[in-house]
């Protein structure tokens, strides 16, 4: 038969990379390699660089000080966990509209379709004036949210809920159907097929889409900046807190409080992508 | 009878897909569903598995009225052409599932998977996910899957159609020995003539969503119902108004001898161990017969030669339908 080496499942895709070859870069190629380096370096290395050495230059006491605040630690706080929930809503809701986009045949579905992805085309502070003439002290639903936490949670759900559908989307359309048929033939109900078979699939997709949704959520500002009132220890943000402190010349707490949110994103990064391993290879 | 099925009917759109079928298919034997492309074949063979529902009809399996089942509870094995494989899952584990859906002990899960990849050849893969498999090797974790739940009827779709010519023979023959183990009662589609006449013990021939003759390969070979049979089976060739098998045409060199048509060689075309004569009867009509190198030596054949053409008496000929559907 064929004579591939056997690997266990995990380590396929490392051993699937090209190894170093050795030999020296092309012409093109180097050019290539140059401008990429340089304009990463520019846009990202450089500047989260400059906010991390910010944030260490006054030494670990910028962290702490940036912690010991009330109001930044309750903001942090506020952000993270908000963050958190509107992942998870993002994570059933996003998955479940995808589905439906994908699966379903109805009336108006091409408008969904691209009503779908308005929360990304537009400005952020547009969001917020939307959000806040609906769910604001003048709103026509009589729905008054202005001020309290709950506006933080509909701000960040405003804007993060393209992200879980538009990455399942994709995914879900070229799902193998004969899996789903050859399942079904060996017994397995519709919700066995679809929690056996097609989510094991769609995982990398969701958290994929759960990732994005929360980084967007943990530096989302203009879209609540309005609705929520940025009262200190109640409905203040992180990203709003950098700002007040940057108003305030303080920016080594404003760095401090973005190398922290960096780390949170960086570990909760991590942690999705490390389950999500985990539980495609369960099956 | 294990599965019978009794006038299906099935439309898509305006497109009928089964007109009236009606076919028996008996108990521990393999049956193939022949026909081509569009034909009608994989759709019956989804609506007897219940993926697909008929408009009108009855399936029934083993005596069951199984019409208004859904797959699950059907109790077939189904085997895709695309392997259908449960990508994320180690070969084990896809042979596994029926058996751990149904939540049977996991001894018995283990005793009985490692006796389904022995079957199929399969034991050093068992820890690969199926994309380190080749074609043939998916097709047959395909198959130990789908034998797993110890199924009452085993349906092939078009099971070696992905496959590459070497490895669909090969499968093809490892199937007629694992049917002659496992016994179970095995329907599979094809539109390979040759497929069907080698591992088949009797073939339902379906064309435009009717069945057009049902037997044994030999049957259906030898005595085709029809124009469509004859030709589908195998190469024809007409002489006067009789489709013939190209090898069941007698060439003579006698010009007095009674012959069904005269003609003059105009090709002589070797093909392997075969060697094959095109005679010109006329301008219309050229005629094709096939036979052994040895004859061809015999006859002294060569182009230009004269010869008369018979029908062998023990050959295989149908009538040409009346001239008036050709025009």
């Amino acid at each position: 038969m064929t004579s591939t080496t056997l690997t266990p499942a995990g380590r396929s895709a490392r051993k699937r990379r090209p190894a170093r070859t050795g030999h020296p870069l092309t012409r093109g190629s180097a050019i290539g390699l140059g401008v990429a380096t340089m304009w990463f370096s520019l846009l990202v290395l450089i500047p989260l660089a400059a906010v991390a050495a910010t944030a260490a230059g006054s030494g670990w006491d910028s962290f702490s000080r940036a912690l010991s605040n009330d109001a930044t630690a309750s903001a942090i706080r506020l952000t993270v966990l908000m963050a958190l929930a509107v992942t998870a809503v993002n994570v059933v809701m996003g998955t479940l509209i995808a589905w439906v986009l994908v699966r379903d045949r109805f009336p108006g579905q091409r408008v969904i379709e691209v009503v779908i992805d308005v929360p990304f085309a537009l400005p952020t502070i547009v969001a917020g004036l939307v959000l806040l003439s609906l769910y604001g002290p003048t709103s026509p639903l009589g729905v008054d949210v202005a001020g309290t936490r709950l506006s933080v949670f509909l701000a960040f759900l405003f804007v993060t809920t393209p992200f879980v559908v538009r990455s399942v989307q994709p995914v879900l359309a070229e799902l193998d159907r004969d899996a789903e048929e050859a399942a079904a033939s060996l017994g397995a109900s519709r919700f066995t097929v679809f929690r056996r078979i097609i989510l094991p699939s769609l995982i990398p997709a969701i958290a994929a889409g759960a990732t994005l949704s929360f980084a967007r959520a943990v530096g989302e500002y203009g879209s609540l900046v309005l609705l929520s009132g940025n009262l200190p220890m109640r409905t203040e943000v992180a990203s709003v807190r950098i700002l007040s402190s940057i108003e305030n010349d303080n920016p080594d707490n404003a760095a401090a409080v973005a190398v922290i949110l960096l780390a949170i994103s960086l570990v909760v990064i991590v942690v999705v992508d490390v389950l999500q391993r985990r539980m495609v290879r369960r099956g | 009878m294990s599965i019978e099925v009794v006038e299906i009917g099935k439309r898509f759109g305006d497109f009928v897909a089964l007109d009236d079928v009606s076919v028996s298919i008996p108990t521990g034997q393999l049956t193939a569903l022949l026909g081509p492309s569009g034909g009608g074949k994989s759709t019956l063979l989804r609506i007897i598995a219940g993926l697909e529902s008929a408009d009108s009809g009855r399936v029934e399996i083993e005596g069951v009225d199984a019409t208004r089942l859904p797959p699950q509870k059907r109790n077939v094995g189904f085997v895709f052409q695309h392997y259908a494989a449960f990508k994320h899952l180690s070969v084990r584990r896809n042979v596994a599932f029926g058996l751990e859906i149904r939540k049977r002990p996991k001894a018995e899960i283990r005793a009985k998977v490692d006796e389904l990849l022995a079957l199929v050849h399969l034991e050093q893969f068992a820890d690969r996910l199926p994309s380190q498999l080749s074609g043939g090797q998916r097709q047959r974790m395909a198959l130990a899957r789908a034998l797993a739940v110890e199924p009452t009827v085993l349906l092939l779709d078009e099971p070696f159609g992905a496959l590459d010519a070497k490895v669909r023979k090969e499968l093809r023959d490892w199937l007629r020995r694992l049917h002659d183990e496992v016994h179970v009662t095995t329907v599979f589609v094809t539109h390979d003539q040759e497929e069907a006449l080698e591992v088949s013990d009797k073939i339902v021939v379906i064309n435009e969503g009717r069945v057009e003759q049902i037997g044994t390969p030999d049957e259906l070979y030898d005595k085709p119902a029809n124009d469509f049979v004859m030709r589908f089976l195998g190469p024809v060739t007409q002489v006067g108004d009789h489709l013939v098998r190209p090898h069941d045409v007698q060439i003579d060199l006698d010009p007095a001898a009674p012959a069904d048509a005269t003609g003059v060689v105009s090709r002589i075309s070797r093909i392997g161990f075969e060697i094959r004569v095109d005679v010109t009867v006329s301008d219309a009509e050229v005629v094709t017969v096939t036979i052994t190198r040895n004859d061809l030596l015999a006859l002294g054949l060569e182009t230009g030669t004269r010869v008369g053409l018979r029908i062998a008496p023990v050959g295989t000929a149908t009538l040409l339908d009346s001239k008036a559907s050709y025009a």
